[in-house]
């Protein structure tokens, strides 16, 4: 196998220097899931139609996301002798300038967003200069928006796979002594150390067992795991086969969510390749030890990445928990010994093993060891995903990174966890980000949601919609969660429509804890967290909301009412002929007004309104 | 829906009871739902019992029990694009659609849904429209795309 790999790795590595030091023009278009969202494949037919009628021999890649999703679709362009530049927001008129520019015309600087690689030009910034960037380290992400993830000779070329081959010319407690250096948790959320589940495992009776990987990526707000799976799927594979060759299985599953169809073609492709190259079938793990990969897709349930649910559901049940223990690691796949990760721990665990673990706990905190991969969204300038180390602090990510808060607005608060988190406000900005430091805060890391909020957005409101969330997706087999979840989600309800009273407050804390002790699993223990966080930090939203009647964020409907400025409007009828009620009277040229009887509060008319005519008013529900 | 032949989907799958999700995932994807007479020839296929055929279809928000338009438009409401106003988004879109969440059109050309989450939350609000996702919306932006599709 040895032998093998070094002839692969070899012409891999040919291959991809015929690429980086091409004698052609080189362009490569970021066609993952945001890039596509953003118009990368049209972006990348201008191109290609563009540069057809020349003469001129170009080679095109297609590569997965860089990481500014703000700034999609990216693309960059390599000429030979010429330093590589990325563009960004590259749109149709965007892609004619670059056709041009690689067909030998000027460079446009204007979409220049920096360059890559050694070679430099005065006026554009170095890629990790760029404030994005900055502070970022990328390790999991190294190979995201660099290299076709198509091609398993790119991933080969940059590393790929040469973990596996340390990790087989180790034994058994020397994997799992190098994993326990590297310090590394896992990445889906509780934060339990990797070797510590494995070693359970492998001491767990059994001649059979499983690696499960959870891609079933279900927090709403999180992308880390699309964006991995769509830009470098090798890097998963990797870690996979380590863990089977180390817990001694010869079978892993990755269970990967059904609203990632791209994600789940570039497994697939991976996959194959994979095992045409031997990392994968018969004697994966050496002369007659196989190792097989199959590619289970979720049906949509957010209670699945719960272990025993997924693990249901991969037996063809309804997806709901278990009682634990027996923990997975006893007891899990057809009650086999059975360990399950998430994506970002796998492919963490190939980093561990390609550059060992004092490298990979270079960066992080005492007991949060290494980098993190975020997603960080919401009402933030530069949003897209990050990789810092562990122990940055939640203002660096968004202000320094994110570029603060957009359009204008102040910041409120910060949402970290998904709907198992919390929010938190901007005087613990300060706190750096690692396991213990957020979950002191009353939220937690989980597996890397950062959701950025300005003023606009009402804290109850916001508690509301993931109890919302919750209560839909509990799987409704234990009391508490089923029934406590809807009836926080109903109290939550009132106090946005202004049925609040006083006595609800004491409530929504008793009935929280209540449920958090209760609750069968995760899901249900975790979900009152939006609620208390807030009810902590920006209780005097909720009291404002009951007591004196307004909702501070001008958010919750029942509270606001839209009026148009006598000053400011043009009698332009523009809101008039978009009110879908009909609601709003006024010719042309006279002062329009909104008749509140039949308003629906849509905010139409404040969205068309170019004169900033329409303004959104505190009433009293 | 009788006369469709499901054997060539069926024969892809191994008789057993943990064939069952990927069965389901399949015969939806060729037929665009679950009619009630496939949970039958599928529980026969899986060696289960027709209840727990119609228990995990029931369960999971991918299956479908009527069939769906041409156009499947489904809003996120992940956590960015609710704070980026995904429920005006699909405010917009019910009144521009005329039809509300969970319901097609009766000519069968579009259905709306909500999805937990697209992943696309850098770029939010987002719809998809039969997997292909379009990003940075308004209710404006919505409303033009589907009004000129609607005539």
């Amino acid at each position: 196998m040895t032998a093998g790999f070094d002839q692969l790795r070899q012409a891999a590595e040919e291959q991809w220097e015929s690429l980086t030091a091409s004698d052609t023009p080189v362009i490569t278009v970021g066609t993952a899931t945001c890039g596509r969202s953003a118009g990368a494949l049209d972006t990348l037919d201008v191109l290609r139609g563009e540069l057809a009628g020349r003469d001129l021999e170009c080679r095109f890649v297609e590569v997965g996301c860089l990481g500014p999703c703000y700034a999609e679709p990216l693309v960059t362009v390599s000429l030979p002798g010429a330093a590589t530049v990325c563009f960004e927001s590259v749109n149709i008129k965007a892609a004619r300038k670059i056709a041009a520019y690689v067909a030998g015309g000027e460079l446009p600087e204007e979409l220049a967003f920096a360059t890559i690689g050694p070679d430099s030009i005065p006026g554009i910034p170095d890629l990790m200069d760029t404030p994005v960037m900055k502070g970022q380290v990328r390790r999991v992400l190294r190979n995201c928006g660099v290299i076709d993830p198509g091609d398993i000779r790119h991933s080969l070329a940059r590393g790929a796979y040469s973990g596996l081959q340390r990790a087989l010319e180790l034994d058994r407690d020397a994997r799992i002594e190098e994993l326990d250096r590297s310090g590394l948790r896992g990445r889906g959320g509780a934060g339990f150390p990797v070797s510590r589940k494995w070693k359970f495992c492998i001491d767990a009776p059994g001649d059979t067992r499983y690696i499960i990987c959870n891609a079933d990526e279900g927090d709403p707000g999180a992308f880390m795991n699309r964006s991995l799976l769509e830009g470098d799927p090798h890097a998963l594979l990797e870690g996979m086969i380590i863990a089977g060759l180390t817990i001694g299985a010869a079978e892993g599953f990755i269970y990967c969510r059904a609203e990632y169809p791209l994600a789940l073609g570039r497994l697939a492709v991976a996959i194959e390749q994979a095992e045409q190259a031997g990392f994968l079938g018969p004697d994966a793990l050496g002369p007659g030890r196989p190792f097989r990969i199959k590619v289970k897709e979720g049906a949509g349930a957010f209670v699945c990445g719960e272990e025993t649910a997924l693990i249901a559901s991969l037996e063809g049940h309804r997806g709901m928990p278990r009682p634990r223990p027996p923990f997975p690691a006893v007891s899990g796949l057809w009650g086999c010994p059975t360990v399950i990760n998430n994506v970002e721990t796998l492919a963490s665990v190939a980093l561990i093993f390609q550059h060992g673990a004092a490298w990979y706990a270079e960066y992080g905190t005492e007991r949060s060891k290494g980098t993190k991969t975020f997603a960080l969204v919401g009402n933030v300038k530069r949003p897209g995903l990050v990789e810092v180390p562990l122990g940055t602090t939640l203002r660096e990510m968004i202000f320094d990174i994110g570029g603060g808060v957009s359009s204008g607005h102040r910041f409120k608060a910060v949402q970290t966890g998904g709907p198992s988190g919390g929010c938190l406000p901007e005087d613990k900005l300060d706190i750096p980000v690692d396991y213990e430091s957020l979950q002191e805060a009353g939220t937690i890391m989980g597996s890397g949601g950062i959701v950025v909020m300005d003023e606009r957005t009402c804290m109850v409101d916001f508690a509301r919609f993931f109890l919302d969330f919750a209560a839909d997706e509990s799987c409704g087999k234990c009391g508490p969660c089923r029934l406590g979840t809807r009836q926080l989600l109903r109290i939550l309800e009132d106090i946005t429509q202004g049925k609040g009273s006083p006595s609800d407050l004491e409530l929504l804390e008793g009935l929280s804890h209540n449920v958090m002790r209760g609750s069968l699993c995760g899901l249900g223990a975790t979900a009152p967290n939006p609620v208390l966080t807030t009810l902590r930090y920006f209780r005097d939203e909720y009291v404002a909301h009951i007591e004196g009647r307004t909702c501070p964020a001008l958010a919750c409907r029942d509270y606001i009412a839209f009026e148009i400025d006598g000053e400011n409007c043009t009698g332009c009828t523009a809101c008039a002929l978009l009110c879908p009620v009909d609601g709003i009277a006024g010719a042309k040229e006279e002062l329009h007004a909104i008749n509140a009887a039949v308003c629906i509060k849509c905010g139409v008319c404040s969205d068309t309104c170019t004169f900033d005519a329409v303004q959104t008013v505190g009433v009293s529900p | 829906m009788a006369t469709t032949n499901l054997g060539p989907v069926l024969s892809a799958f191994e008789r057993r009871p943990e064939s069952l999700i990927p069965l389901l995932q399949s015969v939806q994807e060729s037929l665009g739902y679950l009619p009630p007479d496939v949970l039958g020839t599928v529980a026969r296929h899986a060696r289960v019992p027709r209840s727990r055929v119609y228990g995990v279809a029931s369960f999971y928000s991918q299956f479908r029990f009527n069939p769906v338009g041409r156009h499947r438009v489904a809003v996120c409401r992940g956590t960015a694009c609710h704070v980026g106003g995904a429920r005006f988004i699909l405010e917009q879109l019910e009144r521009t659609l005329e039809i509300l969440e969970g319901q097609t059109t009766e000519d069968m050309e579009y259905s709306l849904e909500t999805v937990a989450c697209i992943g696309c939350c850098g770029l939010a609000p987002c719809i998809s429209v039969n997997d292909e996702v379009s990003a940075k919306l308004t209710p404006m932006k919505v409303r033009k795309q589907f009004k000129k599709a609607r005539k």
